[in-house]
């Protein structure tokens, strides 16, 4: 479970975050929607700290994380993130890529690591490209590497952000069908993406943010077919 | 014209063992010079304001300052500070070592920040330490993509390395200037040290750009 206490968050002068409230339960599924710059991408990096609120309380299961006492690293363990530009090691194979941070981190021996990350790439899809590096791959496939990594660590949650934008749009599929699977396998997420049929189907509710602030709070029914507010109401209009 | 390279002919052997003490200098000097050029950088882009400004003043030191004024002091200077006697081939391989290190520094420097920052935050989302990150994932990243700036230092250090003649080191310059002298041919000679150093750095200009296609095919 993640609650989010009054997250507020400020580059400078700019408050870009402007007292956020929500508690994500175990299992939820959260699509973040909002217009360009309303906050989205720095609200999710808020909750594994990849940037640091100026204010506010997050506590991820029992631990406050915005409480400078918690280990941040043990927190990261627990929170998987998929970027929209995948950020893959360049470096590395890809089931290197999937079981550098179990083996150097959890302490997972090779074996053990080898073994999870050759079963999570067969759920990906991608059992056939474990010894490839990461410019041998296509967009989809780079995100559903990405996707595999992250989950090697067994995360209690995961975080993407705009998982699809990067992709040329025959790939978006692949990669919200991963996505969609890991929903079946009652996976809490939280997710930011433009992609709205995907929202409406996959997620028990959507936070519609706006200019730092979360304006909606619903369902998908409700959000989709009759958003309360006039900024949420413009928004759909414009991409729908 | 006053040419006859046949004089010099029963030196070249002489001459040619140079080349084991040329490379021995600038073999070592970069090893020391790579690891300093390391420390430095890490402790450039660190979080210890003590360590940034250590590592600033040293650069701007080592760069601000003739190489050979570098080597003298450390040749002459060190004996009268500290009752130590220090070889003219350890006083060169010290002071060739330092001074790449600032330079080196510098090009390691350039190369952790050209890393993608989102390197760093899949790293962070990961919950790898600062440590392992940096060893794992960011430098062997930079050292990739300034390989071609490392070649090129090194290559300046083979020829630059020609001045521990001064300190009577006797690499290939300083023995192409004594069978210059014994034999009163220097333009021969010197002009058979230059060849040597311009083969040395082509070949070493050869050996990076295997290195460098090497390491391309990888990605
Ligand atoms: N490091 C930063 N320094 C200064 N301003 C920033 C920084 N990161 C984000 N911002 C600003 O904060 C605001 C919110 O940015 P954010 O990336 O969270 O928006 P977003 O909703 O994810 O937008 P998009 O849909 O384009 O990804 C923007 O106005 C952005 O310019
Ligand atoms: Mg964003």
């Amino acid at each position: 479970m993640i609650k989010i206490q009054d997250l507020r968050k400020s580059y400078g002068k700019v408050e870009v975050l402007k007292g956020i409230s929500t508690t994500i339960q175990k299992g939820e599924i959260i699509a973040i929607i909002g217009p360009s710059g309303s906050g989205k991408s720095t609200f999710l990096r808020c909750i594994n700290l990849l940037e640091t609120p100026t204010s506010g309380h997050i506590w991820v299961n029992e631990a406050e994380v915005t409480n400078p006492k918690v280990n941040i690293m043990k927190v990261r363990e627990q929170v998987g993130m998929v970027f929209q530009q995948f950020n893959l090691f360049p470096h590395m194979t890809v089931l290197e890529n999937i079981t550098y941070a179990p083996i150097m981190v959890k302490g997972t021996s090779k074996k053990d690591a080898e073994l999870r990350g050759r079963e999570l790439l067969k759920k990906v899809g991608l059992s056939e490209k474990e010894s490839e590096h990461p410019v041998r791959l296509s967009g989809g496939q780079k995100q559903r590497v990405a996707i595999a990594r992250a989950l090697a660590m067994s995360p209690e949650m995961m975080l993407f952000d705009e998982p699809t934008s990067a992709l040329d749009p025959e790939m978006v599929k692949e990669v919200l069908e991963v996505i969609k699977s890991l929903a079946l396998t009652g996976m809490t997420m939280a997710i930011v993406t433009h992609e709205m049929g995907f929202a409406r189907e996959v997620a028990d509710r959507v936070l519609f943010l706006d200019d730092g602030q979360l304006v909606e709070d619903a369902s998908p029914t409700e959000f989709f077919s009759s958003p309360k507010s006039k900024r949420a109401q413009d928004f759909l209009e414009k991409i729908l | 014209m006053n040419l006859d390279f046949t004089q010099i002919v029963t030196s070249i052997p002489y001459i040619l063992q140079g080349i084991g003490v040329t490379l021995k200098i600038v073999g070592v000097a970069a090893l020391i010079g790579f690891t300093i050029g390391i420390l430095l950088a890490l402790c450039k882009i660190g979080r210890f304001k003590g360590l940034k400004w250590f590592a600033d003043i040293y650069t701007s030191i080592f760069r601000g300052t003739p190489l050979i004024l570098q080597l003298l002091l450390i040749y002459y200077g060190t004996p009268q500070l500290f009752d130590i006697k220090v070889t003219a081939y350890s006083a060169a391989v010290l002071a060739f070592g330092f001074n790449s290190g600032a330079y080196i520094s510098e090009i390691i420097r350039a190369g952790i920040l050209a890393v993608d920052k989102g390197q760093l935050e899949a790293s962070m989302a990961l919950g790898i330490p600062y440590k392992k990150m940096m060893k794992d994932i960011v430098l062997p990243q930079a050292l990739k993509n300034i390989l071609p700036a490392l070649m090129n230092e090194f290559i300046t250090l083979t020829k630059e390395s020609a001045i521990v003649t001064v300190i009577g080191v006797t690499d290939i310059m300083r023995r192409a200037y004594i069978v210059g002298g014994n034999t009163y041919r220097y333009f021969e000679s010197l002009i058979f040290a230059g060849v040597i150093y311009y083969l040395m750095v082509i070949i070493l200009t050869l050996i990076g750009k295997a290195v460098e296609r090497r390491m391309r095919r990888s990605d």
